[in-house]
């Protein structure tokens, strides 16, 4: 097992380019997993790493080795691709062997390795089916196997849920984590979908047109998003952004919209004259009647447990997960409170979130209930 | 794969079935007058109103595969009773047995000329498709549209050329020349044909060799080789076809050792008789092909619809 670095990784395509100097660290045995929307550069990432594109310019650093410009069958890292690749003309036997009659094992050790492999996944009853026949699920494991089979130092992982139906992707999602948790091994799973990732995922970068946005824990990508782009495309629905004129000084704990002042975390530093953008997570408003800051309610929409309410506020469109209970009628003019320590501010020219002092809010909420 | 298509009625049904069958006497009646005609006496051959019923006889065999002299009365009295069933037949016409005919040298000059350029063309165009069709390749679609332009002018435009190179080279009426010439037709189609189907195979399958420690070649062989014999069989049966019945070449640049079955055929007619040696000749001349696409039919039928379904 091993530990993955990329360092100011490129890769240009003609004109094109796919990564712009991607930076971030696997550490050894993490679940890591390559976010973004199709064509940001998440796979083109991961097949650097894997040896099936040679990058522009940069290193991979596996296990401290600079493998950037080797061969892909040099490198001892399996991949499981979304459409599983299976050999179609062999059997499952066969498939799982593959790899390991590549290095010249004997046929003993090949079957005996190639059955403690499907003991693990449980195929050890189609270990002599053709593959064709096989139900997506089993594919997906023997898929699995053959990458296991051979002990390599990472796996990397192309949306190898992406093919499968619904319900059982949540099943396949649950296994995959429990084989890495029993395994401890380093894997790099590439998705576009922002709940997988955060339910399977130690850490995740969330790429966008080739550049990385964020690299963290799912909450510190979640709570504290680093551009709107993250905050937009991470939680269903997405963060809100209400849009704003202002001028504030280094630790202003308030800001103006439409007439109303709105406690903020405290700025790190200040500005002048510029549009800003205040992030709320739809979780984190409350709706009142006696606020100064007010919206009109122009949409609900029921999930059971919780409610989605959609308003209109002077400075943009709000939607707010609300308690089902709670009654809220269309055309309803209600107040809107948010829950300070949890926004986020950003600069409307960049997409940049700006340096906020959240511990300080916090510090401050704590002394208000003790007191 | 699923998709609705509508159950056609009892009506269509028997429509398309009676257009199927009278579509297959069509095609069936000319080859089936020709395997008739093998069997029948020179006269029979030629009787107007045509015989559809007949006594068969081995007699367009026998001239098929022997040359015969004519003999006077006292000469055949000398020889003796014909001993076999042969001799028998020919001595109908006054004739002895004088030696074999050519017929079998020509079928296996086709044998080797048809199968060797046929291996030959689906060994490259094998190995340009899959270049063409997975390396990033300078100029790859003008070199494409070159390959198929050979196609565009009939090959016999450029015979007096090719007689020419042929005799400088010493290519003329040789085993090798056929092969090449037949080969420099067939690749053209042999490399466009497998690069359809060599596209048709999901890179992924490589790239899993690749990084399960195979190297390029062996990805090659092991994984895309296999997948491709669909393609690989079609293309080679169409390259059969073209080689083994390919007449103005051979006509032109075989005369003697390398001489194919077509043009040689014709010449068995001799004084004006002998169709049913021609018949026969044209007969067995059918055989090999017959064999070979039967042997790759179950290929063939999936390659026909190359393209159509999305694997």
């Amino acid at each position: 097992m091993a530990e993955i670095v990329i360092r100011n990784l490129r890769k240009e395509f003609g004109a094109f380019v796919a990564v712009q100097e991607s930076t971030f660290t696997v550490a050894d045995g993490e679940f890591f997993m390559l976010l973004g929307p199709s064509g940001c550069g998440k796979t083109t990432t991961l097949r650097m790493i894997a040896g099936l594109e040679l990058p522009t310019s940069g290193q991979i650093l596996l296990d401290g080795k600079d493998v950037a410009q080797m061969r892909a069958s040099a490198r001892d890292i399996a991949f499981v691709f979304q459409m599983f690749a299976l050999y179609p003309h062999m059997n499952v036997r066969k498939n799982i062997s593959y790899p390991l009659l590549s290095q010249g094992m004997s046929r003993r050790d090949v079957r005996s390795k190639v059955e403690e492999v499907a003991r693990i996944l449980d195929i050890e009853s189609i270990l002599d089916r053709p593959v064709g026949g096989l139900s997506s699920g089993d594919r997906q494991r023997v898929a699995l196997g053959r990458a296991i089979v051979r002990q390599p130092k990472a796996f990397l992982m192309d949306e190898p849920l992406g093919a499968l139906d619904a319900e059982f992707r949540e099943r396949m999602a649950e296994e995959l984590r429990a084989l890495h948790d029993r395994m401890g091994a380093t894997t790099v799973y590439v998705t576009h979908d922002q709940l997988e990732a955060m339910q399977m995922g130690d850490k995740i970068v969330v790429m966008n047109h080739g550049v990385v946005e964020q690299w963290g824990t799912p909450q510190e990508i979640y709570d504290r998003p680093a551009t709107m782009f993250v905050a937009n495309f991470i939680g269903s629905p997405p963060m809100n952004f209400l849009r704003f004129e202002a001028t504030l000084e280094p630790g202003a704990a308030t800001a103006r919209l439409s007439g109303v002042d709105i406690p903020i975390p405290p700025l790190e530093s200040g500005v002048s004259g510029r549009e800003l953008v205040l992030g709320v997570r739809p979780e984190h408003v409350r709706l009142g009647t006696d606020g100064a800051y007010r919206g009109e309610v122009i949409a609900t929409e029921y999930l059971g447990t919780t409610q989605i309410v959609t308003l209109k506020s002077p400075n943009g469109t709000l939607r707010v997960r609300a308690p089902s209970g709670q009654p809220v009628h269309v055309g309803e003019r209600v107040s809107l409170d948010f829950n300070t320590a949890t926004l986020s501010l950003f600069d409307a020219g960049s997409g940049q979130a700006m340096k906020v002092d959240r511990a300080a809010v916090r510090a401050a909420m704590k002394e208000q209930s003790h007191g | 794969m699923s998709f609705s298509v509508t159950e056609p009625s009892r009506l269509q049904k028997s429509v398309a079935g009676a257009l199927v069958v009278i579509y297959a006497l069509v095609t069936i009646m000319p080859l089936a007058w020709i395997i008739a005609t093998g069997f029948k006496s020179p006269n029979d051959a030629i009787a107007y109103p045509p015989k559809v019923v007949f006594e068969p006889t081995l007699e367009g065999y026998v001239n098929l595969f022997t040359t015969r002299t004519r003999m006077s009365p006292d000469a055949l009295e000398e020889i003796g009773q014909p001993e076999t069933w042969y001799d028998k037949i020919v001595r109908q016409y006054d004739m002895v047995i004088s030696g074999p005919s050519r017929y079998g040298e020509r079928f296996l000059n086709s044998v080797i000329i048809g199968f060797g350029s046929t291996f030959l063309s689906v060994f490259l165009g094998t190995l340009a498709a899959y270049a063409f069709s997975r390396f990033k390749v300078p100029l790859k679609d003008d070199l494409m549209f070159f390959i198929l332009s050979t196609r565009m002018m009939p090959p016999i435009a450029v015979a007096i050329p090719i007689f020419l190179m042929f005799r400088q080279l010493g290519l003329s009426d040789t085993h090798l020349g056929m092969i090449l010439l037949y080969t420099a037709v067939n690749l053209s189609l042999s490399v466009w044909l497998l690069k359809g189907f060599i596209d048709e195979i999901p890179v992924e399958y490589e790239e899993a060799a690749l990084i399960d420690g195979y190297t390029r070649f062996q990805a090659f062989y092991k994984v895309v080789l296999p997948q491709a014999t669909t393609g690989i069989a079609s293309t080679a049966i169409f390259c059969l076809i073209f080689a083994w019945n390919e007449y103005a070449f051979a006509v032109l640049l075989t005369s003697g050792t390398a001489q194919t079955a077509p043009p040689f055929i014709p010449t068995i007619i001799g004084v004006g008789k002998d169709w049913p040696a021609v018949a026969a000749g044209t007969t067995l001349f059918l055989v090999p092909v017959m064999v070979f696409t039967i042997l790759l039919r179950k290929h063939l039928l999936r390659g026909i619809t190359f393209g159509a379904v999305r694997k």
